[in-house]
């Protein structure tokens, strides 16, 4: 491993599973290439690490919650979503050329320490609490947080 | 045969970008420092992959080779 510490940084902006797939892909590499790797999931990146459960408080929070449910596994692509099917043309293409599936490299992240932040202020927007977020989520925090992160980091993404 | 004695052998093949490079570091910390990984994979984009990634870590690449449809590589841990 080299001397000092490298790191990498992405921003996850989008939960659409094409671009969730690209973030993870670069995430758990850069942990495997010896950086420190922080992903920090903002608004719809949030979809991400989502347990799953219905979200939300009031009725526009709610609705987006029923709308537009969490879960590595259940967001679909930004393309040829079609209501779902593209979601499960796309996994089907992925299995059968055996690429790691999104919860699998969700999964590896996590065992490579990859550091999982969640926004604070989207939360709040999109009325999801931390309880509603997978537990391996290190911390719930604000821009600084992760710009104190980002600060000195070889790589810095927004996906 | 090779003429380095790996101390272990990752097989890889059959896996995707990113799963060979990710392997490869975390069984690249089963062995020990100075030892010798074998690596089997076929996936093509392997053979720039290893060698970045061998690169970027500071492990030495003592040999890269295609032995058919394997890509066959000897990673030295150097730390």
């Amino acid at each position: 491993m080299s001397e000092e510490t490298r790191r990498c940084s992405i921003v996850v902006f989008s939960g659409d599973m094409d671009k969730v797939f690209a973030a993870f892909i670069i995430g758990t590499t850069a942990a495997a290439m010896g950086m420190e790797t922080t992903m920090f999931f903002t608004f719809w990146g949030l979809k991400a690490i989502q347990k799953g459960t219905p979200t939300g408080n009031g009725f526009f929070g709610k609705m987006m919650g029923v709308m537009n449910r969490g879960g590595i596994d259940r967001i679909g692509p930004s393309k040829f979503n079609f209501g779902g099917i593209g979601r499960w043309m796309f996994k089907k293409m992925m299995a059968d050329q055996n690429v790691t599936s999104l919860p699998e490299l969700l999964q590896m992240a996590i065992d490579m320490d990859v550091k999982l932040l969640a926004c604070l202020m989207s939360m709040d927007v999109m009325e999801i609490s931390r309880d509603d977020l997978i537990d391996e989520v290190e911390d719930v925090v604000g821009a600084a947080t992760f710009i104190a992160a980002a600060e000195g980091a070889e790589i810095n993404l927004f996906i | 045969m090779s003429e380095f004695t790996a101390e272990k052998t990752l097989d890889a093949k059959g896996l995707k970008c990113p799963m060979p490079v990710v392997k490869t570091s975390k069984e690249v910390k089963n062995i020990s420092v100075g030892g010798v990984l074998e690596i089997l994979a076929t996936d093509p984009g392997s053979m720039a992959d290893i060698t970045a990634w061998t690169k970027s870590t500071g492990n030495e690449l003592l040999k890269a080779e295609k032995d058919g449809d394997v890509f066959k590589f000897y990673v030295r841990r150097v730390k």
